[in-house]
């Protein structure tokens, strides 16, 4: 019975990220099993589109945790990520506190005294009181555990990386002022990359390394099924199957899930109720993103539509 | 179990996987958790734990898939009460056997003789692992060393007795003897079976290395056409290895030397009073390669390989034109962006390839109409034998974009005792050079570009 709990945990994950609304395969759910039983975050690398922001929402609407979000960028450093010292506030409350200041300093007859009490004194200005937490600190400060996104991580400098890596793997900070900062409950961190640049090993080591790639034919209709729900059986068949024909093209941005449900979408506001050449032709621009993928694929739309309706057939 | 995995990771760093202790130790707990009944499950776990890239994905669960289908040296000590009741069962066969061939030699046969006349097959594969990690075969690196294991496996299933055991029955009792031995050679044949799947599991990364070391070091031009392929792999290698040293961001330098020129120039407005300061930074520049390709013959397969490998640093290089030549030059940049290698290099060969080479009149081609490419930054990589059929090789052209260029590296497929020998110009060209040097190997190659590149860090 026991050798049984993970693959009925295993699927619950499944149902209950597909109750969010976001149809997982086997692997990306047990991806997000292990990295609740292991606490380990997961890296998810794959080409833009295919729902790699959406699975940490998905996540987190599932188990109700507030989801923290921090989108990475060239130049993003410690004091946008992490915590930063709220200068302004430190100066008007020493400006307030003059006054008490030379009270409690007044008492003292030489200036090494003085200069003891202001030591005792001065750590009131680097208290929590005067950190602004920024996601990195407020993921971990979340009573109740959080889902920490780190989106993007491919576009934040190296340096960066290494910032992160305590967090990763021990889920604490050191601030210097005020020591370390543990998580009150670890939170389940997913980081996300397009593959820009190559992640440092250190960073890699630390995460569950997950690849999601385009889905298969019948991964996509479920997926196109659960978001669109109005789209007839037929048209989603087809829909799908042409897509799949298309990325099979060489061409330079290929449409991915994310391009597929904004297609189905609008053929459904179209009221078409099957693929024809015509609509597909004039539809294509929401397909496909450059001006030579779209002048590639136009000759093989006829092909492709009639494919795509022949296999509904025989499927 | 805890064996088995370890094996397993072994396998894993065979087929390039890099399996550090660390991953290892996550792998263990990922795996504590799923258990092992579900393969399925097991294969994503170790998918999500131990291979970081794509390429290494696939090379994992290939390997997964060959490793589970190798019988577990620990299977029949984990189904020993399963086995013990197979034992049973077959004991009381034996007597009956032994009674028709003659009680005497029944009782003196080996467990081996014993065990291939009860044609029991769980138990014989289960001996056979069991051998087989006894031998460490999982230390198997080479295929030479495929007869020795299979001769440490079946030593250590007792070979030397069943032999003692079959002259006995030969004499005995020929028709069990004649079973004995149709049996030993199906062992036989079952122990090379492991092995050479061992091999193919354990050794590959040996003997990828092993292949690989004697490809680096060999001759470009002289490489047969099935390892063209492989050349093709390693150069991709190369260019990864360089992109990872050189492609770190380039720090500026905050602090330093006082730039007096412009802090002086900045600060005019105040009557020279430096309210502001400048610091000197280092410019680092991307490299900017023109590259100019003997195609010619000879020297084909290295330019080949040496366009390959430029134009595969986008990361490093911010600029690269190329240019191929033979009787006369053109430009090939945007055939190589455009088109897989094989196509390219095809293309380029259709256009200017194989003819015979004119130095001369291609320098001339090129200052006529892209000299502008070279500027100050620009490292001009030459790449050829020099051999210009003993027309004018126009060394002052060459000279002209010396002049102009960063840099001017020449990159010679030919071995320095052969340069000025018969109708190559090399010493002529040689004084207008930055740098001559030999490059016919693929390690060579790597070292000239990583040189080229590292001077602009």
């Amino acid at each position: 019975v026991a050798e049984h709990r993970p693959v009925a945990a295993i699927e619950a994950v499944e149902n209950g990220l597909a109750a969010q609304g976001y149809i997982a395969s086997r692997q990306i759910a047990t991806a997000v099993y292990l990295s609740q039983q292991i606490e380990k975050p997961i890296l998810v690398e794959g080409p833009a589109g295919v729902g790699k922001t959406e699975l940490a929402k998905a996540i987190a609407a599932w188990r109700g945790l507030k989801m923290i979000r921090l989108q990475c960028y060239e130049g993003l450093d410690e004091a946008r990520a992490l915590y930063e010292w709220k200068y302004a506030k430190q100066l008007l409350y020493t400006q307030i506190l003059k006054d008490k200041l030379g009270e409690v300093l007044g008492g003292a007859e030489t200036l090494h005294a003085a200069l003891d009490q202001l030591h005792d004194f001065g750590d009131v200005f680097f208290s929590k009181e005067f950190v602004e937490p920024r996601p990195l600190l407020q993921a971990l400060e979340q009573p109740t555990g959080c889902v920490l996104l780190i989106d993007e991580i491919d576009k934040s400098d190296a340096e960066f990386e290494s910032l992160l890596l305590e967090i990763l793997s021990d889920f604490q900070v050191s601030i210097p002022e005020l020591g370390t900062v543990s998580a009150a409950v670890p939170p389940t961190v997913i980081l996300t990359s397009n593959g820009e640049r190559d992640l440092g090993d250190a960073l890699k080591r630390r995460c569950l390394h997950l690849h999601i790639g385009f889905p298969e034919q019948r991964l996509e209709e479920r997926i196109v099924e659960s978001r669109v729900p109005g789209i007839s059986q037929t048209l989603r068949r087809q829909l799908v199957g042409f897509i799949h024909d298309i990325r099979t093209l060489d061409l330079k941005k290929l449409p991915s899930v994310s391009e597929t449900i904004d297609w189905a979408r609008v053929l459904v506001l179209l009221q078409a109720s099957e693929l024809g050449p015509e609509m597909v032709k004039d539809t294509l621009n929401v397909l496909l993103k450059y001006e030579s993928d779209i002048e590639a694929a136009l000759p093989q739309v006829t092909t492709f539509v009639a494919k795509a309706a022949r296999q509904n057939v025989f499927g | 179990m805890k064996e088995n995995l370890h094996r397993f990771f072994r396998a894993a760093r065979g087929a390039g996987v890099r399996v550090s202790p660390a991953e290892s130790i996550d792998a263990m707990r990922a795996v504590s958790r799923v258990g092992l009944s579900d393969r399925g499950i097991l294969r994503d776990t170790f998918l999500l734990t131990l291979a970081k890239t794509e390429e290494e994905k696939q090379a994992l669960g290939e390997c997964f898939d060959l490793f589970f289908k190798i019988p577990e040296p620990e299977q029949p000590s984990q189904a020993s009460p399963a086995g013990g009741q197979d034992d049973e069962k077959s004991e009381p066969e034996s007597p009956q056997d032994a009674a028709g061939a003659g009680e005497r030699s029944a009782e003196n046969r080996g467990p081996l003789a014993e065990m291939l006349l009860s044609q029991d097959r769980s138990a014989i594969s289960a001996a056979i692992a069991n051998a087989s990690s006894a031998a460490s075969l999982s230390d198997i690196r080479y295929f030479t060393q495929r007869g020795i294991f299979s001769g440490r496996i079946l030593d250590q299933m007792g070979i030397q007795r069943l032999r003692d055991d079959l002259d006995e029955l030969a004499a005995i009792n020929p028709a069990l003897a004649e079973r004995l031995t149709t049996a030993l050679e199906q062992l036989r044949d079952n122990v090379r079976d492991i092995v050479s799947q061992a091999l193919l599991l354990y050794g590959r990364e040996e003997a990828e290395n092993l292949r690989n070391e004697i490809l680096r070091n060999a001759p470009l031009s002289q490489i047969e056409p099935r390892q063209v392929e492989q050349m093709r792999l390693l150069i991709r290698q190369i260019a990864r290895r360089l992109r990872e040293r050189y492609s770190k961001p380039r720090k500026r330098q905050r602090r330093g030397h006082l730039d007096v020129r412009r802090t002086l120039r900045r600060n005019a407005a105040w009557g020279g009073v430096p309210f502001l300061t400048a610091w000197k930074r280092r410019r680092r520049d991307r490299p900017k390669i023109v590259a100019l390709c003997d195609v010619s013959g000879s020297v084909a397969r290295v330019s080949d390989f040496f366009l390959l490998l430029i134009h595969s640093l986008h990361e490093v290089v911010s600029d690269v034109r190329s240019f191929a030549f033979s009787g006369h030059l053109i430009e090939v940049s945007d055939i190589l962006e455009s088109k897989p290698p094989q196509e390219a290099m095809q293309e380029i060969m259709s256009k200017v390839g194989f003819g015979s080479s004119d130095y001369g009149g291609s320098f001339a081609d090129f200052e006529k109409q892209w000299m502008g490419a070279v500027t100050q930054q620009t490292t001009v990589i030459v790449l050829g034998d020099a051999r210009s059929n003993n027309l004018d090789p126009r060394a002052d052209i060459l000279r002209r974009i010396a002049e102009r260029s960063k840099r001017l590296v020449w990159l010679n497929p030919e071995g320095r005792t052969a340069w000025g020998l018969g109708d190559s110009e090399m010493s002529r060209y040689a004084t207008f050079c930055t740098v001559v040097r030999q490059c016919a190997t693929a390690q060579q190659l790597e070292r000239a570009v990583s040189d080229i590149v590292a001077t602009y860090q």
